[in-house]
């Protein structure tokens, strides 16, 4: 094929990724400027206002992992202040033990909004979206019932002194570069988050788990160390909020408080961290300026947020965004590098076989597969073609384990795979594309491929919160990995376009980048030539062969019979859930019940 | 004792199923869970007292234009806060459009209303006895809606329609019906439920702003556990809900009987997250 003699071509991306490290750390620098000076000329109420900006930032910076980047709609976060406000504030008036240090006392409570943020964020794996909200509304609204009730402790309305915190501190001042320097640290350690693998992996989650799931990312895992956090540093900010406030009463933690924290996250944008820090700021500094309307104040809030959702769903980052504004190339042309493949796919994959025997599964009264056996080798190429609902899709499904077969097994190297643990189906090395293209629209190209090695990466989420030296060598190493994978689906121009601005087509080839970054040992294609055009569809094949050729083993589902047989070894015919026949393309070109029925004359 | 929380675990018990087949109704039309039930329930109380006790208009006026009050507001929940972000449903924005429209009608209800519960007139004038109208009021209005919407549903036209929406919306489209407008009239019909439940209640609840979040939370449990959309599924888990929560509410007291409430909601759908007569999640891939 003519593709794989395309000269090297200078790769010039379209738009320039060195949109640098520096531009982008430029107005949180600016910011910590504003911030360390602000002494020098804010007046003594505007350092209280500065400092609840501080402090709601602390946990906003947290929520917004979980609201933000996970997309877990978290209403109720603040019962994780009041949690956290209370321990405090408990645990150094010793009310129930003798009296501790401020600095433990927060350290403590940190542990605690840990746990909660852990108990309170889990039914987000098992709850659909509307249930796991009223559960946490549900929950806001038993924490402030419970320090109402537990007057032993908590003072129940009479309230509970805050917590003073010692010299160099206590002054004003103090407490506010106290403040100050958490909400840096938070800023820094949720940054490093978002631009790790931990990161894309919640935007996948948010935006298309399915995906998410294939490329081997654990959702429990990853959102269980996310509420840990989130529910930390919540708690952190309650202590500094009760410090703050020097005295607490359960009337303090309104729900409108969850309001604010929630909106500032939306109007700041999903999925970024600058966005939501402007919100915050914004939120905490409005209401200063309308002082009349401080009764108001839940009623507009509840109004922005409904023309936040209505009219600007992107919030301020996509304002600022204007990088992906800028037109891209109407004429540009997808050239893949079959030659890279054999690089990017180097550490040749074991001699295994992928079987299916006797697989039979039905839906009600509907047989979806009945009996079907497969063989798919390494090295090989084998096509799947029958027409609409003949099975195709449920036997992708069923070898990546969305459905159990009622009947039959699943086969890797011998062993039987279990059924519906979708996300070790990476662990295996078994990659898939699907039907449409699952990709996170509002991350790069770049990012969306580098999603596809999430499992590879070594380092854990504390290494990457506090961005250790592993987390810069996973960095470095799934960047140039999804460098060259780009390179070989011959997208690497597009690196550092939002996904949402491809085109059709790009988006298969992006997918197909995604799946190579697992270096597969089987690779299971849904069909991939959907929607491409004729020169494009030749290119697929071409690069499709070349994986095969570094040894892995390709089941390509598709309806184009040309691609099938120009590429295929082994080709297998299914008619309502049965094998029609399998054979080689020219075995299956010449049967006659398959022309008669499916390829027509 | 045990009489009284009963009569008053199933009264209550009958407001909870109101909610939640408010909560069915529009979810059946829309695929969209909306905030805004339990105000809803509130505003029949708010307006029911505005109306007889502080205008003090006739009960048969007030308890009709106290549904219509609430049939507006189904409307206007639909028009704001659900058509606009329906086409995007896999976002979930709805979650936050209905949540908003519900805060401002609750904040805007606490200040032009009042802060503090308000009292509810007595609607009937008959001495106090045991079986009291708080108690048989709520009961009424249960058994007549669902009879009304059973009947609704299996005898009416219109009826046939609302359940093809909700069975397969773009078959039903496909067919021809006029699927916004049987939307609307869904969520016009949710308002009158709302409203009539916060009216019917109004005695045992009062007119009090802050029932629009008790509500909302407690007419969902009965959802999320008698199963989405199913009407029959909500009434029992309702009154299940209703009796329990009187039962702790005795045994334990008010604050802990909301910790158990919640307790147990959340352990339930752990165990059974489609409800404890749902059906199993539909396909993803």
């Amino acid at each position: 094929m003519d593709t794989q003699a395309t000269p090297l071509r200078p790769s010039r991306p379209i738009v320039r990724s060195s949109v640098s490290t520096l531009g982008a750390a430029l107005p949180f620098l600016a910011l910590l400027l504003v911030g360390v000076a602000f002494p020098l000329f804010g007046g003594g109420y505007w350092g209280v206002i500065a400092t609840r900006a501080c402090v709601y930032w602390v946990l906003v910076s947290g929520l917004n992992l979980v609201v933000g980047f996970a997309g877990q709609i978290a209403i109720g976060w603040v019962a994780l202040l009041t949690l956290g406000a209370y321990t405090t504030s408990v645990l150094v008036a010793g009310n129930v033990m003798p009296a501790l240090p401020p600095y433990l006392a927060l350290a403590i409570a940190a542990v605690v909004g840990a746990i909660f943020g852990l108990v309170i964020g889990l039914p987000a794996l098992r709850l659909r979206t509307f249930y796991f909200a009223i559960t946490t509304l549900g929950f806001a609204t038993i924490v402030t019932q419970v320090a109402l009730a537990w007057q032993s402790v908590t003072g129940g309305g009479v309230g509970v002194a805050g917590p003073v915190f010692p010299e160099p501190f206590a002054s004003q001042w103090g407490f506010y570069y106290f403040c100050f320097g958490l909400a840096a640290i938070c800023t820094w350690m949720t940054a490093n988050v978002a631009a790790s693998r931990f990161g894309r992996a919640l935007t996948a989650i948010r935006d298309a788990e399915v995906a998410a799931e294939a490329s081997g990312i654990s959702k429990s895992t990853l959102l269980g160390a996310v509420f840990m956090f989130s529910g930390a540093v919540a708690a952190v900010a309650g202590g500094l909020f009760a410090a703050l406030q020097s005295y607490i009463t359960p009337d303090a933690f309104t729900l409108d408080l969850s309001i604010l924290f929630f909106i500032a996250i939306l109007i700041g944008g999903r999925g970024s961290i600058l966005g939501p820090l402007l919100g915050t700021i914004l939120l905490t500094v409005l209401p200063e300026f309308a002082a009349p309307l401080v009764a108001w104040s839940t009623f507009l809030y509840a109004v922005l947020l409904l023309v936040i959702v209505l009219v600007i769903p992107g919030g301020i980052a996509e304002i600022l965004d204007y990088k992906n504004r800028r037109p891209l190339e109407s004429d540009r042309a997808i050239v893949p590098r079959p030659d890279l493949v054999a690089r990017l796919l180097a550490e040749a994959p074991d001699t295994s076989a992928l079987t299916l025997e006797q697989v039979a599964l039905s839906f009600g009264g509907v047989r979806a597969i009945d009996g079907l056996d497969l063989d798919i080798r390494p090295g090989q190429v084998h096509g799947l073609i029958g027409p609409n609902g003949s099975g195709k899709t449920t036997t992708l499904n069923v070898i990546s384990g969305y459905y159990a077969p009622q009947r039959g097994a699943v086969r890797l190297n011998g062993a039987e795979m279990q059924a519906l643990a979708h996300h070790r189906r990476a662990h295996m090395r078994i990659a898939r594309t699907f039907q449409t293209p699952r990709i996170v629209g509002s991350a790069s190209v770049l990012q969306n491929v580098m999603i596809g090695g999430t499992i590879d990466g070594q380092g854990t989420f504390v290494e990457s919160l506090l961005s250790l030296p592993r987390h810069r060598r996973d960095e470095a190493m799934l960047r140039d990995t999804a460098m060259l994978a780009l390179a070989a689906v011959g997208l690497e121009r597009l690196a550092a376009v939002r996904a949402d601005r491809l085109q059709h087509s790009e988006s298969r080839f992006t997918e197909i980048a995604r799946a190579l970054m697992l270096r597969p040992k089987f690779l299971l294609l849904d069909e991939p030539a959907a929607g491409l055009s004729a020169e494009e569809i030749e290119r697929l094949g071409a690069l499709i062969l070349a994986i095969a050729q570094a040894g892995t083993g390709v089941l390509v589902v598709e309806h184009h019979p040309d691609l099938i047989f120009d590429i295929c070894h082994h080709v297998t015919v299914l008619n309502l859930g049965k094998i029609l026949a399998a054979g080689t393309p020219a075995e299956i070109r010449a049967h006659r019940e398959v022309v008669n029925a499916y390829l027509g004359a | 004792m045990v009489e009284s929380i009963v009569l008053s675990g199933v009264a209550i018990g009958c407001i909870y199923a109101l909610i939640a087949i408010t909560y069915n109704v529009m979810y059946s039309a829309s695929r969209v869970f909306s905030f805004t039930a339990g105000t809803l329930g509130m505003l029949g109380g708010v307006l029911g007292s505005l109306f007889i006790a502080r205008m003090g208009m006739p009960a048969a006026a007030g308890f009709l234009l106290a549904l219509a009050g609430g049939a507006v507001l189904g409307l206007v929940t639909e028009i704001v806060a659900v058509r606009p972000v329906l086409k995007s449903l896999d976002q979930h924005l709805y979650v936050l459009s209905t949540l908003a429209l519900a805060l401002m009608i609750q904040q805007f209800t606490a200040i032009e209303w009042s802060t503090e519960p308000q009292p509810f007139p007595r609607l009937f004038d008959i001495a106090h006895g045991g079986f009291d109208q708080q108690f048989w009021l709520p009961m009424l209005a249960c058994a007549a809606v669902i009879t009304g919407l059973e009947l609704l549903y299996r005898r009416t036209l219109i009826g046939h329609a609302f359940l093809a929406i909700a069975e397969d919306n773009y078959a039903a489209r496909a067919l021809g019906l006029p699927e916004r407008r049987l939307r609307m009239m869904s969520y016009a019909l949710a308002g009158v439920i709302g409203a009539l439940a916060g009216f019917a209640g109004g005695e045992m609840l009062l007119a009090f702003f802050a029932n629009a979040p008790m509500l909302t939370f407690y007419g969902f449990v009965p959802v999320a556990l008698g199963g989405m959309g199913n009407n029959r599924g909500a009434v029992v888990a309702g009154l299940l809900l209703g009796l329990f929560q009187q039962t702790a509410n005795f045994l334990v007291g008010g604050i802990f009987a909301s910790v158990a409430v919640f307790t147990v909601f959340i352990i339930v759908l752990l165990a059974r997250p489609e409800g404890l007569a749902g059906a199993a999640r539909q396909r993803r891939v």
